[in-house]
């Protein structure tokens, strides 16, 4: 066992595990945040997608010996009021059946949305093909991707107004 | 402390719920919290209702939640017709208690249709309770007041008062039989058919703890539990103190387990700080194995014996009717074709887990992301003793079903671990663990015989099925039991239609353990008759709706035959049938070489179902659904129309995953694949342009859409594909096939 700091959610925290530990296993075992989801330990099925420094990753491959200074959010530091556009839209459209790969899907989603503020259908598909759904809410994943586009773009009109 | 809930009279009115549910909650913070719900006063006419003096109202979910939408739609029902404002609604997850709650298995799409009517009672009971109790308070008539938004109104004075008001009135009336209660007429519901988001959202999208894999307990230890990969084998020895003396492990050791395929199947477990510790540990177990007889299984083998049953007699004999080797015979034309699938995975995305805590006064405490928390609790008493009334069991929600959590394997080994480590431990499978020893959607093989007549009308089926079956004692006795979902009904259609039809079936002997996987027996069967039906209806010239359509024939409803036979409502099925047809344009379209329509349907699990599929396949045979148009009747009332709609996608793509991409080989006894990138599901890519849902209503009792609209999804799409291509597929996956065109 060794000390790792890692930054999550804009904090620095200090976990006593061995260096070779997913931060998948570092979050949920020893930070108690398991919003972040095991789904395949082989970053095939993205239920464990975090943002490493903004940039969608899979923490389940990825040894907290590896992240150093790189800012870490979870699905827990998203909006911890569930008001980000995608937690809004996800919500108005019901998309979650099961619930268990969503946050993942969140995480991903908003990846994307920094990326394409207005993404295609062929842009979502091509952004969450990583993201397994095996309840397959896939259509209100796309309807809720496109919705959290209109939610955020309506926002940052409203700021630019006020 | 946890007790088990006290059982609740519906007949008397309790003042407050002390004795009543214990609620379990996981705090934001993830500790796991007990919410007692006693103490508070509060309006509490049975199990599932209590108001509180703050009007707030709180409604206990008794179903497992497994992504059907149950903890939301059937409180629904409640909610209805209690006459309360949703947004002042909160649900409990109730733990196990079928005293209290009566029977809490979700499977078989049966929560909706076994608990509706006696939901709507339930609230409508203390709805009458409420309104008595202002009827009282202002003198007058209960029948002159009405009931809005959780309160009580009094149209001729104008009064209103709110049912938070109300509570210590009602608590002391007594509560009506539920038998006597006056409903509401399904025409003035406000809440029951609108589109109502998962109770559970909220948490959902920020992270909360919320599965079984999320369960936290002070002090609690992490385990995992390596089984033999050829099924039916067992350890004879491991490298035990090696493991022990790796970081963080606790103890390592042999579980010995029973000969239940389907129950504590031997093992290793290794018990650690963490789920890492564990799982790191266990890269380093050395196990010898005991195979057993098992090891000789292979799927070429498999194939190899059934192939060898064509043509044959089967085992056992389903349905005879007529004499249909005479009837071929004398058909104007005949078809022949094998139809074959492997045996599947569940693949639910939260792998198979469970906590559990055997204390030292002999008591268990288990919390179980389960479908079936009575049989997990059951197969616990029966496997160590442990009498039911020591065994508490939370119902934790479940990241998807599919049949997979109907099986308790996870909990008794999960219980075994606990006996042993003495305080809090978690169980969690690896996918590895969850893919490999899963209980197996079956395999199996149709070997099909059919006849048109010069008119081009069915004349004869004949079907030899060949299916999996484990060897089992029952009363003392051996017998082969097939796997669920691969025994044959005599009633399946088109069995019951046709003059001459012969279904008969063969089981080949494994050790491959089985389970039901999502419409058990439909989910295939209808895959093979309807892509056969279609090929009949080719070999006949016919359009393939007409066909099915004088096949269905006039009558309204269909006769159960034999033991288990139950009717079919032909009449539901024509319409279904008509309505996706009609809404998809059938017969006024003309697609180019490469795209095409596909109409099948299926009834399986109280539903009626018709679905419409349009494909294109490109030349290099690559397969696109564009559209799926799906008909559904289960009757007269959609709980939650955003549920349904979830449900019927859900299913819709489901059914797409399942025909193009996974397959287990089995070779030298065990399962080849062992994660999602050599055993493919459907990624969003491959959803579908358009799913439409048509629901047609009929006055039959309203029942369950968890399973009824997957069945009718395969054989839409593969006789699209066949309408695009002139290629058959008779093999699954797609892939199998090669379905490219010039």
């Amino acid at each position: 066992m060794s000390k790792t700091t890692l930054n999550v959610n804009g904090k620095a925290v200090a976990v006593d595990v061995e260096p070779d530990t997913p931060l998948l296993w570092a979050l949920r075992d020893t930070l108690g945040l398991v919003g972040t989801k095991y789904g395949c330990g082989l970053g095939q099925c993205g239920a464990c997608t975090v943002h490493l420094d903004g940039v969608a990753t899979r923490s389940c491959v990825l040894p907290v010996s590896a992240i150093g200074k790189q800012k870490i959010t979870t699905i827990e530091g998203l909006d911890p009021k569930g008001r980000h556009p995608l937690q809004q839209a996800w919500q108005e459209l019901d998309v979650p059946q099961c619930g268990y790969c969503q946050s993942g899907q969140i995480m991903s989603a908003c990846a994307l949305l920094k990326q394409h503020p207005k993404p295609s259908d062929a842009q979502i598909d091509e952004a969450m093909a990583g993201n397994l759904c095996r309840c397959a809410t896939y259509m209100r994943i796309r309807k809720g991707i496109h919705r959290a586009a209109e939610i955020a773009s309506t926002a940052s009109g409203a700021k630019g107004k006020a | 402390m946890m007790h088990t809930p006290a059982s609740l009279s519906r007949r008397r009115f309790l003042r407050n719920s002390a004795g009543g549910a214990l609620l379990i909650g996981m705090s934001a913070g993830g500790a796991l919290a007990a919410v007692g719900a006693a103490r508070e006063a509060g309006f509490t006419p049975n199990a599932f209702i209590r108001i509180a003096r703050d009007g707030s109202v709180t409604l206990t979910s008794k179903q497992p939640e497994i992504g059907q939408g149950i903890k939301t739609s059937l409180p629904m029902v409640i909610a209805e017709e209690l006459d309360v404002d949703w947004k002042n609604v909160r649900i409990v997850q109730g733990d196990l208690n079928p005293a209290a709650y009566g029977g809490q298995g979700a499977g078989g799409s049966t929560s909706t249709p076994n608990n509706y009517e006696n939901f709507r009672r339930l609230g409508a009971a203390a709805r009458a309770m409420l309104v008595q109790a202002a009827a009282q308070g202002w003198n007058v008539a209960p029948g002159e007041c009405s009931t809005e938004g959780g309160a009580v109104l009094h149209a001729a004075s104008k009064r209103r008062i709110a049912y938070g008001a109300l509570v210590d009135s009602a608590a002391r009336l007594p509560v009506p039989d539920a038998a006597s209660v006056t409903l509401k007429d399904p025409a003035n519901f406000k809440l029951l058919g609108t589109r109502v988001g998962g109770v559970d959202n909220g948490a959902i999208v920020v992270g909360k703890p919320l599965f079984g894999i999320d369960v936290q307990i002070p002090g609690m230890l992490h385990a995992v539990y390596a089984k033999c990969p050829v099924f039916g084998g067992k350890p004879v020895k491991a490298n035990l103190d090696a493991v022990r003396a790796l970081p963080g492990v606790k103890d390592a050791f042999i579980i010995e387990g029973t000969a239940n395929l389907n129950g504590l199947r031997p093992g290793v477990a290794i018990v650690a700080t963490s789920t890492w510790a564990a799982i790191r540990a266990r890269r380093a177990l050395e196990v010898e194995w005991d195979e057993g007889v098992g090891a000789s299984h292979s799927w070429a083998g498999f194939t190899a014996q059934a192939q060898a049953a064509k043509g044959k007699a089967g085992s056992s004999v389903m349905r005879s009717d007529g004499d249909i080797d005479k009837a071929l015979a004398g058909a104007a034309k005949t078809v022949e074709a094998t139809y074959s699938y492997p045996f599947i995975s569940h693949a639910s995305m939260e792998p198979q887990n469970c906590t559990a805590w055997a204390k030292p006064d002999g008591s268990l405490e288990l919390w179980a992301p389960t479908q079936n928390p009575g049989a997990g609790q059951a197969l616990v008493t029966s496997t160590f003793g442990i009498p039911k009334e020591r065994i508490s069991m939370h119902i934790i929600r479940s990241g998807g079903g599919f049949g997979r959590r109907l099986s308790s394997d996870f909990i008794v080994e999960a219980t075994a671990i606990a006996q042993r480590v003495k305080a809090p431990v978690k169980l969690t499978w690896t996918r590895e663990d969850d893919l490999q020893h899963d209980h197996f959607r079956p395999g199996g093989f149709h070997f099909l015989r059919g006849g048109v007549d010069a008119q081009g009308k069915a004349v004869a089926w004949h079907n030899h099925f060949v299916t999996f079956a484990n060897r089992v004692e029952r009363d003392g006795q051996s017998v082969l039991q097939p796997g669920s979902g691969g025994n044959l009904s005599g009633d399946e259609f088109p069995g019951r239609w046709l003059r001459n039809c012969k279904l008969e079936q063969t089981a080949l002997e494994c050790r491959v353990p089985m389970g039901p996987w999502r419409a058990p027996g439909s989910c295939v069967f209808a895959w093979v008759f309807h892509s056969f039906i279609d090929e009949l209806a080719h070999a006949a010239g016919r359009d393939r709706l007409a066909f099915r359509l004088e096949l269905l024939g006039d009558e309204d409803v269909m006769a159960g035959t034999g033991e288990r036979g139950q009717p079919y409502a032909v009449a539901r099925m024509r319409a279904v049938l008509q309505t996706a047809a009609e809404k998809a344009g059938w017969g006024k379209k003309t697609f180019p070489r490469g795209q095409g329509q596909g109409i099948a349907f299926h009834f399986s699990h109280r539903g009626y179902v018709a679905q419409v599929a349009e494909v294109t396949v490109s030349k290099d045979g690559k397969v696109k659904v564009d559209r799926v148009v799906v008909a559904t009747d289960i009757g007269p009332q959609i709980v939650n129309l955003s549920g349904a709609e979830n449900q019927v996608e859900g299913s819709v793509i489901d059914g797409m995953s399942t025909l193009m991409f996974p397959a287990l080989d089995i070779e030298n006894g065990r399962i080849v694949q062992s994660n999602f990138h050599d055993y493919p599901l459907l990624r969003i890519g491959d959803a579908p342009g358009r799913i439409e849902m048509h629901f047609v209503k009929s006055d039959h009792p309203v029942t369950g859409l968890g399973e009824p609209a997957l069945p009718p999804l395969a054989p839409a799409v593969c006789n699209a594909i066949f309408a695009a291509t002139g290629k058959r597929v008779r093999e699954l996956p797609l892939s199998k096939t090669d379905l490219s065109w010039s």
